[in-house]
């Protein structure tokens, strides 16, 4: 690997090194390097681009990187990976998209996870984008995460992108058992003439399962967003979606909450916000020093930490 | 080591302007602990605001240390010097107790740094410095944490606007001994709005302000029991008796 790709791998993993544990580096369309472990298998597939993950009953705090590094202007790929995870496991999968666009050309990642949560098993998924370089092709993700949740399975999505992608149309659609819950933090930043889109598709279907989604997301300069998410809850659930934006300059951003109680014990919530700093939180943290660029630039760090 | 000359400040209404401050004239001396009181609405927040450079006056110039800052933004009179405690904490969604106690310190915190100032207004430390400052936290709690921020930037003066809003009985007490110990300890100029009279017990100097001027400045003998003498006499809550 290139210092280019070495960075981006930095940016999105948070790798300095080889990891420990089970991982995939993808690097340009092609498998760059991998590892697997006795509990944790990574097998290419045949028919089409990308990779099952499968991971044993009852394997306990072990991760799963799985990095994907663009450098190459113009490289468009669509990849499938999909994660078997069985009863009982307990880990940690690290994903991620950076692409570095140094061409005219377009660079397109889209990456289609789905995942299989066994019965009991408890899975904290890590997912970061970002984009750099300087050309001027555009740089493009789009996720399409696919959740199955078996009776009490845990599921829990770290979605991050702060910088650097100009377009990007996230999917995300989850099925729970019962009692299985799915927790979604996603943090979003645009700015320029980004846009990024965002859908959320929730069924809760078992007895007693629940979701939580929260999406926040800073949109600056003429960029735009939009913000959807469906909760259905279809048996006795519990569920709350929450969109807190804060919008700058001439952005845009639209939040569309959506919950549906075909149950009479459904209990659904949706919260959405969207508004500028407010004007004191800049006073308060001017006082203490700092110039209105400071208090702003602290503030949104704070909101997307 | 702060001075106020003529300082007139109108807000627009229906229109026409309408004279909150009215050509106000005052000091506050060096290591002086001054309470400004008087009935609400009578201009003493705005007051303040005007000291911190929150609200531009229409007339009027504020010294520090003889030289005039009327023009200085609120950035610029916090970094020479002016700290505020607001009356209604503001509150921030991400930022904890911790990232705010830094800021006003000027400096990255450690932990245990940041809890020293929390447990000098109260609060059990390692319960709230990694607490977000957001609708989780109490009025009064976000009150201390307010006063804490003010402690953490040991300025040459430092002003609160009603800090015992919020704030129940049983900390009241121990407010009390912040001032006591600020007023002892800080090598500053401290000034306080309001409308206790155990806050007004341990001034200085008290400043009563009505209808937007100055109407009495003098030492607590003289002040407090002319004060008391009028309607605010029957008021037990006003004698923090109740």
């Amino acid at each position: 690997m290139d210092g280019i790709q070495k960075q981006m791998l930095e940016e999105v993993a948070g790798l300095h090194e080889i990891p420990a544990g089970a991982y995939n580096i993808r690097v340009n369309g092609k498998s760059e390097e991998r590892n697997t472990t006795a509990n944790i298998d990574i097998v290419t597939k045949e028919d089409k681009s990308g990779i099952d993950i499968f991971i044993r009953p009852d394997t306990k705090n072990e991760s799963v990187h799985i990095p994907v590094v663009l450098s190459q202007s113009g490289l468009e790929e669509v990849v499938y990976n999909d994660f078997h995870i069985g009863e009982n496991a307990d880990v940690t999968i690290i994903a991620g998209c950076g692409i570095h666009n140094g061409g005219d050309q377009k660079s397109q990642h889209d990456g289609v996870h789905t995942f299989y949560v066994g019965k009991n098993a408890k899975v904290r998924y890590v997912e970061k984008h970002y984009g750099t370089g300087e050309g001027t092709g555009e740089r493009v993700l789009n996720p399409v995460t696919v959740i199955e949740i078996d009776e009490n399975g845990y599921f829990e999505m770290d979605s991050v992108q702060i910088k650097g992608v100009d377009s990007t149309k996230r999917v995300t659609r989850a099925k729970l058992g019962k009692d299985a819950s799915i927790v979604v933090k996603e943090k979003i930043m645009t700015h320029d003439s980004q846009t990024a889109q965002t859908e959320f598709e929730v069924d809760l279907d078992g007895e007693g399962s629940s979701a939580h989604v929260v999406s926040r997301s800073v949109a600056t300069n003429q960029s735009e967003q939009i913000f959807l998410s469906k909760i259905n809850g279809n048996a006795r659930c519990a569920g709350r979606t929450e969109c807190d934006a804060i919008i700058m300059d001439e952005a845009c951003v639209k939040a569309i909450p959506q919950i549906l109680a075909n149950h009479v014990d459904a209990s659904l919530i949706h919260e959405a916000a969207i508004g500028k700093i407010a004007g004191e939180q800049l006073t308060k943290l001017m006082t203490l020093g700092l110039t209105k660029q400071e208090a702003e630039a602290q503030i949104i760090d704070g909101f997307l930490k | 080591m702060l001075e106020l000359k003529n300082v007139s400040f109108q807000v627009e209404e229906n229109g026409a302007g309408k004279e909150i401050i009215k050509d106000v004239s005052l000091t506050v001396e060096e290591k002086e602990m001054v309470v400004i009181t008087g009935p609400n609405g009578g201009g003493k927040s705005t007051l303040a605001k005007i000291i911190a450079g929150i609200e531009k006056p229409i007339s009027g110039q504020i010294l520090l240390d003889g030289e005039d800052i009327t023009q200085c933004g609120i950035t610029e009179r916090a970094n020479k010097g002016i700290s505020f405690a607001f009356q209604q904490p503001v509150r921030f969604k991400g930022l904890t107790v911790k990232d705010l106690i830094s800021m006003a310190a000027g400096k990255q915190l450690s932990a245990a740094s940041a809890c020293e100032y929390l447990v000098e207004v109260g609060l059990c430390a390692k319960d709230y410095v990694n607490r977000e400052i957001n609708a989780s936290l109490s009025g009064g709690e976000l009150k201390r944490i307010e006063i804490a921020m003010i402690l953490a930037r040991g300025t040459r003066l430092s002003i609160f606007d009603e800090p015992e809003a919020g704030i129940d009985l049983w900390s009241f007490k121990n407010l009390i001994q912040v001032f006591e110990k600020m007023h002892d300890e800080i090598n500053g100029s401290i000034v306080i709005i309001s409308h206790q009279e155990r806050i007004l017990n341990i001034a200085d100097r008290i400043i009563v302000i009505a209808d937007g001027s100055v109407r009495a400045s003098g030492k607590k003998e003289e002040i407090l029991p002319e004060l008391f003498s009028t309607t605010a006499g029957s008021c037990k809550f006003y004698k923090g008796e109740e």
